[in-house]
């Protein structure tokens, strides 16, 4: 096998090479990755925030449940889908079984417990320093949640990088659901685990590093945004 | 005043409403607040009444109970028993929206300084224009205008006071509870804090303040609750009973000794 | 200006998430249910381009293991199998999975070991004497184990050897659990012996130091089939479509184009569909 100087040689030059079919396996990865996590921080986030802010019975309960959750095994995830979206199973009629959606769907079911996880303790915190302020004026259970929700946006949007990582190095799932199809479900976790099994392993690691460099480029720009925040005291 | 302070002084049983003497008719009043947490009686059937544009302070060693007596009178915190009355009848929604409360430590809200303001009124329900002018004139009286769009948590701890006590003014309340607004300011801050309460006062803002700081209780304190270990000591104007207090916990307190024996007993 | 840039992300996501949601149903496309070996191999990147380009219907194919594929096909998730375990293939079309069988080329397996030969195995063309002899050296053996078709033949070979390995899994005998690609990797690295088609072996990039120790026996013959799943039972099947698939492949046409394929200059299916075709 090569050494790691070679790989990583191998890496930049597939970045620059600009090869049509790597672009467009990046771009299904970014897609399908970001719309998980969208989808997720749309459930995830107000579930979050109502088990933080609101005190109700069995909320001990949830909140193990959530936590636990985050620990989902891809596979397990991808197999329920796939049996739910098959066509012997109840979503059959869907026909969404080997297309993005899928992929997406089964992602948004992994990355859904970890946004609500996190958001219900980022937003429990807040809700500590903001609750008896909160009842000296009045302040609805719903206003409520959208001003605890609204304050902590910028360490909301850590929890939501959390759900990325998450999501962008997941293949389990959506190789299961996505069938690895080239040139429609193929990602960059799939492209990977396929040029593993050719035996292909610096290929494979030159895509794991391309990868990576993604995830860094997308933290970054997250992150970049927060420090002005943190920097205003807004974080 | 002087028929309460007896009744007060009174062994601590319970005293019916109907035997209260028809003086000024208070606006808020507490009897018989008991609130114990994890086994410890943290106050001990305090009888209070705030009658309306007075300002009463409440005043304690440490540990006398004088924040928490503040969280149960704006219904923060529901007492073990007893019961706090607004205008004669229980606390209820817009009781709460006829009162307002300044923390000493000012919870600023992660946004600029109009925003800050901006969220207090709309919870109010005030929109546009009103709203607006409601604004100005805070960010005026707080002298904050030149702040108005920086984030609220970058401010002086004065001006994130007065910027606390402005928005809980601008609520337009009946009644505010000040809870140490001055404890950790320096003497321009304290006096600025000090000239916005007294506006309040002006305008007819019936005030209930804790503090630790005598010179300000003179300047201040209409009335004054003396608290020690949960109970009341003693009651009675403020100048007078800062000059002559009857009780051995508020002689000791005001003579800077540390007092640990029962609140009403003179020794 | 934060709220401004906090709303561009979200609409940003947003709009993202809307891209994905409408679905290219107006292609015309079928799903080829096929194993890891004919998509490792290249042959589908090779051949399948050809037959879109003839007849405008794109192949998308899941390669898995062929136990896994022939599920997959039986829950109706697929329009045509395409995979390598005879008897399996036989039963998906006894159980009214499939519309009929038809063989399409084959290769061989071949049993790949470590230039140290700790069995002394190499150059070998009996296979049952190969696997005796493995078994009594306790070499090391990396299995599939994972119900795959290459993972039948080899449990069927070590049957006729007169050999139960299920008692030595865990010892010498090592299942993988995983596909063919993953087993030679894991394999290789513990010095192991692998029965794999030739076909993964040729295209496989992480040779090492292995060879074919064993090969050319009679009984290492590996069969490919191909079957239109059944619309009878499965109502979705496009059963037009994936049936001009089904006649492509067993037509001349196809065949030759699977004969072509080679790897430096190696053949690595024969295709042996019946002169008729469908």
């Amino acid at each position: 096998m090569k050494d790691f100087t070679s790989i990583l040689a191998e890496a930049i030059g597939l970045i620059f090479a600009g090869d049509a079919d790597l672009i467009e396996i990046i771009a299904l990865s970014l897609k399908v990755t970001l719309s998980a996590v969208v989808i997720a921080c749309l459930i995830g986030l107000p579930l979050g925030a109502a088990v933080g802010a609101f005190r109700f019975p069995g909320r001990t309960l949830v909140t193990i449940l959530l936590n636990s959750l985050m620990g989902l095994p891809p596979v397990v995830v991808g197999l329920v889908v796939y049996l739910a979206l098959s066509n012997a199973g109840p979503l059959g009629p869907l026909q969404l079984l080997y297309t993005p959606t899928a992929m997406v769907i089964a992602q948004t079911i992994l990355v859904t417990p970890i946004v609500a996880a996190l958001t219900r303790q980022v937003i429990e915190d807040l809700d500590t320093e903001y609750s008896e302020q909160f009842r000296s004026l009045g302040v609805g259970p719903l206003e409520r949640m959208k001003a605890l929700l609204w304050d902590a946006r910028y360490s909301l949007l850590t929890v939501a990088l959390a759900g990325f990582g998450r999501a962008v190095a997941e293949v389990g799932a959506v190789i299961i659901v996505g069938g690895n199809i080239n040139h429609v479900t193929r990602v960059m976790t799939t492209t990977i685990a396929l040029e593993t099994s050719k035996g292909n392993l610096e290929l494979a690691l030159a895509l794991g590093v391309v990868l990576l460099v993604i995830a860094v480029m997308v933290n970054a720009a997250v992150m970049g945004l927060r420090a002005s925040a943190v920097r205003s005291a807004y974080a | 005043m002087r028929e309460a302070l007896q009744t007060l002084s009174e062994p601590l049983t319970e005293v019916p409403d109907a035997s209260r003497p028809p003086l000024a008719e208070p606006l808020l009043s507490g009897r018989g607040l008991t609130l114990e947490i994890g086994g410890r009686r943290l106050l001990d059937a305090i009888d209070i009444d705030i009658r309306p544009g007075r300002r009463t302070l409440v005043m304690g060693a440490n540990g006398a109970g004088k924040s928490l007596l503040l969280r149960v009178l704006h219904g923060l915190v529901s007492p073990t028993s007893g019961h706090v009355h607004w205008r004669g009848r229980p606390l209820d929604k817009a009781a709460r929206r006829a009162q307002a409360m300044v923390f000493q430590r000012p919870v600023m809200l992660r946004r600029s300084v109009v925003a800050n303001l901006s969220f207090a009124l709309g919870v109010r329900g005030l929109r546009g224009a009103e709203r607006g002018r409601r604004i100005a004139e805070a960010l005026e009286q707080a002298r904050l205008g030149d702040l108005a769009r920086r984030p609220a948590r970058v401010l002086s701890g004065g001006e994130q006071q007065r910027l606390a006590l402005v928005r809980a003014l601008a609520c337009d309340p009946e009644l505010l509870f000040l809870d140490e607004p001055t404890a950790s300011l320096d003497p321009a801050s304290t006096q600025a804090i000090e000239r916005l309460v007294d506006d309040a006062h002006q305008r007819g803002v019936t005030i209930v303040m804790v503090t630790h700081d005598l010179g300000q209780a003179r300047r201040l304190g209409d009335d004054l609750v003396f608290l020690h270990g949960g109970r009341v000591a003693e009651t009675g104007p403020a100048q007078k009973l800062l000059d002559a207090p009857a009780s051995e916990a508020a002689r000791a307190w005001l003579e800077g000794r540390l007092y640990l024996g029962d609140p009403g007993m003179t020794t | 200006m934060f709220r401004r840039q906090f709303l561009t992300i979200a609409a940003a996501g947003l709009i993202t998430a809307g891209l994905v949601a409408p679905l290219k149903a107006e292609e015309k496309f079928i799903v080829v249910q096929s194993t890891t070996s004919t998509q490792n191999s290249g042959l589908f990147e090779f051949m399948l381009p050809k037959f879109t380009e003839k007849t405008g219907i794109e192949v998308r194919v899941v390669a898995v293991g062929t136990g896994q594929a022939i599920k997959n096909a039986a829950n109706g998730d697929g329009d045509v199998l395409f995979v390598h375990a005879k008897p399996a293939e036989e039963k998906f079309v006894a159980d009214g999975n499939g519309v009929k069988r038809f063989d399409v080329m084959y290769n061989d397996f071949v049993i790949v070991g470590p230039p140290s030969d700790p069995a002394g195995v190499a150059g070998s063309n009996n296979v049952t004497d190969a696997l005796q002899k493995i078994a009594k050296a306790e070499a090391p053996f990396a299995s599939r184990g994972d119900d795959s078709g290459t993972h039948k033949a080899e449990l069927r070979l070590w049957k006729a050897a007169g050999i139960d390995v299920k008692g030595a899994s865990g010892g010498w005998y090592r299942e993988t659990g995983s596909g063919m690609g993953a087993t030679l990797n894991t394999g290789t690295g513990m010095g192991a012996y692998i029965m794999t088609d030739r076909a993964t072996w040729i295209s496989f990039g992480n040779k090492g130091e292995y060879k074919v120790a064993v090969e050319g026996d009679d009984k290492m013959f590996n069969q490919y089939g191909i079957i239109l799943v059944s619309k009878d039972k499965h109502p979705n099947v496009k059963a037009d479509l994936g049936q001009q698939f089904v006649d492509w492949v067993v037509s001349k046409e196809g065949q030759q184009i699977i004969a072509d394929y080679k790897i430096d200059g190696q053949q690595l299916f024969f295709p042996n569909a019946a002169p008729s075709g469908s």
